[in-house]
């Protein structure tokens, strides 16, 4: 029960930051805590195939920019007032262009998703590279929608009314998005469903042998986090204004992992700690030195060697991912 | 004599120059429990690899209850109620004993794309759980223990209890006795007795005095080739069997 209120304590924390950010006379960090909240959606969605279910996808970030793309040219063709493909008319509509994300993701996941998983391993790791990469060059390519330069998105998404170009509404939106994927999250992860994946994880022969067909659970996993992490990329979207093909480099899907892992990997909160950890050190890091990842790798390489679970270790047996 | 519920023919299977299964027939009739025995490297481990489905077979063919099962996966034919335990047990470590159950009972009860109640919660599976726990003789307080932190003995009972959770129309028992103690040994048998009759059984097991005390009847498989199979009292005087198998055993 501590562990709620202090759950509880955070949360009414999160959301009065941007006044306390007023307050202080620092408001770019509200800016931050956006960024935080949106990487902590993506990589609490890797967590959900890499932590619970052991499948190691280095092609997470693919689905960010595909989130990310789904919105910057649904809103491209709105400017253009052009249908996409002559039958889509763009919108720039979030209660359409954020579900229209998810459904990007998610049949992308499944595509990917139903050949990668058919290989397991090393092999697994390098075929998600792959068509993340595959993505990655096809946006780089597609001059229409800005190629290497990306696209900008003007004006953000209209979504009730609210003005999300205001730093502090589109932060409320995205911990509100992250809060709702955590708490879908952790039904899932205590499901049947989730029982499943964590069995895939610890010993897919068991798992076969008790009669379950693990590719099939394997492949809903990952269309489930591919969506979410769209969702992210449709966030992202809409508080950079601009969406370019750097957001599916694989070296994002690297930031995400470092993310879990730095967290702490199978647990519920550790990707948020990872992405507030990450991008607070790079903010500070990089404010002392360019060369603030030779900072960074060695506090990476300790964490790993010494906790298992991450930062999620600092808090205790109530905190970790079977609680 | 009713169908048998297992029906091997002809099975072969070849690793490189190595016939590890040749010509296999075998049949476990309803309500028998049927013992599998041999010296080390007879392919003991590889027939049961190929009757749940883990080892394709080169040639041959396996009916389970009627059916042609030799094309289906693990999985499926699990679901048909093939169950198995491992040489090396197969557990899911960092679950308790009962949680380890309740998967498989879990599994036994259908799809699991169920995504929002809590599993641990849901008395549809913690119930039969327990039972199972019982049922293989493990202690209640057992139950809530991690995998990894259980004694030998009691994972084997652990994986016996898995198995017994989808109700299976045929076990098949990969040395259940493997490494146990005397007195761990004896409540093991103890508990396979009080299967037998139930649920058919093959047994592969290198403890005799197990072997005897539970077969119905007994095959001897040497060098993949089943070389006698019949009662007990007759595998025991097989002058064939006395010479591949028995002999060199009672040297020890």
């Amino acid at each position: 029960m501590r562990s709620k209120a202090i759950l509880a304590l955070l949360l009414a924390g999160a959301i009065a930051l941007p006044w306390i950010a007023e307050a202080l006379g620092t408001p770019a960090t509200t800016g931050v805590a956006t960024r935080i909240a949106i990487y902590a959606i993506a990589a609490a969605s890797l967590n959900l195939i890499l932590g619970y279910g052991g499948l190691v996808s280095l092609g997470h970030a693919a689905y960010f920019g595909l989130g990310g793309y789904t919105v910057g040219i649904l809103w491209e063709h709105f400017r253009l007032n052009e249908p996409f493909l002559g039958i889509v008319p763009g919108t720039a509509e979030l209660l359409i262009t954020f579900p229209a994300a998810l459904l990007v993701g998610g049949v992308s996941a499944a595509i990917i998703g139903a050949l990668s998983l058919r290989t397991s391993g090393i092999q697994f790791i390098m075929i998600t590279l792959a068509f993340a990469q595959m993505v990655f060059f096809l946006f780089v390519s597609l001059a229409v929608y800005g190629g290497d330069d990306g696209l900008s998105v003007r004006r953000p998404n209209e979504f009730f009314g609210l003005n999300l170009r205001d730093p502090a509404t589109i932060y409320w939106l995205s911990l509100g998005m992250l809060v709702l994927w955590l708490w879908i999250m952790g039904r899932i992860v205590r499901s049947r469903f989730g029982r499943v994946l964590e069995g895939i994880r610890q010993n897919e022969r068991r798992m076969a042998a008790i009669g379950v067909s693990t590719y099939t659970y394997k492949l809903a996993a990952f269309t489930i986090a591919g969506m979410a992490c769209a969702g992210a990329g449709a966030l992202w979207a809409n508080y950079a204004r601009f969406v370019s093909p750097d957001m599916m480099h694989w070296t994002k899907s690297g930031e995400f992992m470092i993310m879990v892992i730095l967290g702490g990997i199978g647990t519920l909160l550790g990707p948020v700690l990872g992405a507030v950890a990450l991008v607070s050190l790079e903010f500070t890091l990089s404010g002392i030195t360019e060369h603030w990842k030779l900072i960074l790798g060695p506090i990476l390489i300790v964490i790993v060697l010494f906790a298992r679970k991450g930062l999620m270790s600092l808090f205790g047996r109530s905190g970790s991912g079977n609680g | 004599m009713a169908e048998p519920v297992l029906a091997i023919r002809n099975l072969v299977k070849r690793f490189g120059g190595v016939v590890a299964t040749d010509e296999l027939t075998l049949d476990v009739r309803c309500g028998e429990l049927h013992a599998l025995i041999g010296p080390n490297g007879a392919g003991k481990t590889t027939v049961i690899g190929q009757i749940c489905g883990e080892i394709p077979p080169d040639s041959g063919s396996i009916a389970f209850a009627g059916a042609d099962i030799t094309r289906l996966s693990f999985a499926q034919r699990v679901k048909r109620g093939l169950s198995r335990t491992f040489q090396i047990v197969q557990l899911l470590d960092n679950d308790t004993a009962l949680e380890n159950i309740a998967l498989a009972v879990q599994a036994a009860q259908g799809h699991s794309f169920r995504f929002w109640r809590n599993a641990r919660l849901d008395r549809r599976i913690t119930s039969p759980a327990h039972a199972l726990l019982e049922q293989v003789g493990l202690p209640e307080d057992r139950g809530r223990v991690r995998a990894s932190d259980l004694s030998h003995g009691e994972r084997k009972q652990l994986e016996l209890a898995i198995a017994l959770a989808p109700n299976p129309r045929l076990l098949l028992l990969d040395e259940p006795m493997a490494g146990l103690g005397a007195a761990e040994s004896l409540r093991m048998t103890e508990v396979l007795h009080g299967l037998k009759g139930r649920i058919p059984m093959l047994l592969v097991e290198h403890d005799m005095d197990a072997v005897f005390a539970l077969a119905d009847r007994v095959s001897v498989l040497v060098y993949g080739r089943c070389i006698a199979s019949g009662l007990p009292g007759d595998i025991r005087a097989d002058p064939a069997v006395r010479e591949a198998y028995l002999t060199e055993e009672d040297g020890h």
